[in-house]
């Protein structure tokens, strides 16, 4: 069924009881041409563009829970493209566009919402490493714009840009196209489209065990039965070290815990999303008015989905530092997520060793931005076989190769992405 | 908050000390393969369960310790000095 204007007024005659589910719950088949693990964003994006890009549409997503149980239904939202590197500001990049014209193109409101994403700079030394990062952005065609203190504290006024504020302001790198979009709404969205082209969503079915021929990849073992495919793509965000090790591989990945928390909803007080590097912390408010804050890692490999509260002090610390009217404000929830730190901070899209087996994960601190454009190149790389141009930097052998694409220039330290 | 156990201080508040990841990689010979040294540097076991893992006390003795933890329930179960790890 089409949402739309007359699909909604009908339904409201009915007192909205009457709407179809936006998905069907098929058992699982014996067999499939491309078997996805995982059904958070990245997953079911994936799913999407193989039925609508590549005709392939004899496919199942299998979720181990719910859909959007993973990190899709806990991250902060922030989606940019404000990237320094070539590799990552034309993936990312690609990946906004598709943000841009993703509610209609799914026919499903993931309330994307450009209001800016802004990086404070505290330093000289951090303002003219924006300017350059973003003069490298307009050069690859993306939008950035270098603000003063005067502009910054035009736009945010509860920031304290004040000379005694304890971490001083001294501009910050806007990049006006950026913005939050509502995490349910992604998954749910690509899960309908999905389903209406053919594709069998299957949750509560848990990927136990890879099965490989001779080197090959044959299908899955669940804990709904085996499933058979000639391809399989993992898409488990957290736990790509650990499904990869079913199939014998070992990842240049350490899964560590990200928290995050929101406070009781307010009135309208913050239209962007402002982040500090330097005080480990940033903040949006939601359109249910909620703040909704992150920092840093817990710092310790971590599968528990659940941290530990110094990491939250230190965020809650930091944005009251930055902006003290909010210090009266109450937390209502916390929550973590498992996410795969790679040695270089970026991810990993594209084959394994095993033939018929590839990876899409390492998305460390950022992956919710790109979930449209992971799913449309991971899409191209299990059609074909191979990466698309987007993704070929993105492979798992780059590290051997000694060409890792570390944007933070941080070294092969997993918790300093 | 994790307590963690110093060999040397007794036990102390997590924010007393910096993690130093994987505990069980060894670093390879000078003049092992190419091969070796991008393992080395790069790829980890990432184990779900029992780990080995290096923290360091640095606003404590600032001396290296091997702690043994549950990356699932992050249960700590042992803590040693380099060196006197058993195997
Ligand atoms: C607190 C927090 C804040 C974040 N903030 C941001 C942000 O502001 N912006 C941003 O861009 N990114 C952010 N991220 C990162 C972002 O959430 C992720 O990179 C992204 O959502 C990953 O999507 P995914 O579909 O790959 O993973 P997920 O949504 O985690 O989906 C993977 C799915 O695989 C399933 N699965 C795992 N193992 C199995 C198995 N054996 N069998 C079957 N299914 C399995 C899981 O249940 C899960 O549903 C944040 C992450 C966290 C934790
Ligand atoms: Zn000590």
């Amino acid at each position: 069924m089409r949402y739309s204007f007359l699909s909604l007024a009908r339904n409201a005659l009915t007192g909205h009881r009457d709407w179809p589910p936006a998905w069907r719950s098929p058992e699982p088949r014996a067999s499939y041409d491309v078997i996805i693990v995982g059904g958070g964003g990245h997953g079911l994006a994936t799913a999407y563009y193989l039925a609508k890009d590549h005709g392939i549409t004899n496919v199942a997503v299998l979720e181990k829970g719910y859909l959007g149980g993973g990190n899709t239904g806990r991250n902060t939202t922030i989606v940019r493209s404000n990237y320094l590197l070539e590799a990552n500001a034309h993936f990312y990049e690609k990946s906004m566009k598709l943000w841009e014209g993703l509610s209609e193109d799914l026919n499903y409101n993931v309330m994307f919402s450009q209001r800016g994403v802004l990086n404070l700079a505290h330093s000289d030394a951090q303002y003219n490493a924006f300017g350059r990062r973003g003069n490298a952005m307009r050069l690859n065609g993306i939008d950035a714009e270098l603000l003063d203190r005067d502009q910054v504290a035009a736009m945010v006024p509860d920031l304290d840009c004040s000379p005694s504020a304890r971490f001083p302001v001294r501009g910050g790198l806007l990049q006006p196209r950026g913005g939050t979009a509502r995490h349910d709404a992604v998954a749910w969205g690509y899960a309908r489209a999905a389903d209406a082209r053919g594709v069998d969503i299957i949750q509560n079915c848990e990927v136990t065990g890879l099965i490989r021929v001779g080197g090959r990849i044959t299908g899955v073992e669940t804990t709904r039965g085996v499933i058979k495919a000639p391809k399989v793509g993992l898409v488990v965000a957290g736990h790509t070290g650990h499904l990869a090790a079913m199939a014998g591989l070992r990842l240049p990945i350490e899964s560590h815990v990200l928290q995050a928390m929101v406070s009781e909803p307010l009135k309208p007080v913050l239209d962007t999303v402002v982040t500090s590097g330097a005080a480990h912390g940033y903040i949006s408010q939601s359109d249910k008015g909620e703040l909704v804050m992150g920092g840093d890692l817990d710092f310790y490999n971590s599968y528990g989905q659940r941290g530990n509260a110094p990491a939250l002090e230190h965020v809650v610390r930091s944005i009251v530092t930055l902006f003290p009217r909010y210090g009266r404000v109450r937390l209502m929830r916390f929550w973590g997520g498992i996410m795969d730190m790679t040695m270089d901070g970026s991810p990993i899209i594209g084959t394994t060793p095993v033939d018929g087996l590839f990876i899409n994960g390492g998305w460390c601190y950022g992956g919710f931005k790109a979930t449209p454009g992971s799913g449309w190149v991971f899409a191209q790389t299990l059609a074909k076989g191979h990466p698309h141009r987007l993704n070929e930097a993105f492979s798992l052998d780059r590290f051997a190769s000694g060409h890792a694409i570390d944007e933070k220039g941080a070294g092969p330290i997993p918790g300093a992405h | 908050m994790l307590l963690i156990p110093c060999p040397w201080c007794g036990p102390r508040p997590q924010t007393d000390f910096t993690y130093g990841g994987d505990g069980t990689v060894v670093r390879p010979a000078e003049d092992a393969p190419q091969a070796a040294w991008a393992d080395f540097v790069f790829v980890r076991d990432n184990p779900m369960g029992p780990h080995r893992e290096l923290w360091h006390h640095s606003a404590g003795c600032r001396r290296w310790l091997v702690v043994e933890r549950d990356t699932v329930t992050h249960d700590i179960t042992g803590s040693f000095k380099p060196g006197e790890v058993p195997s």
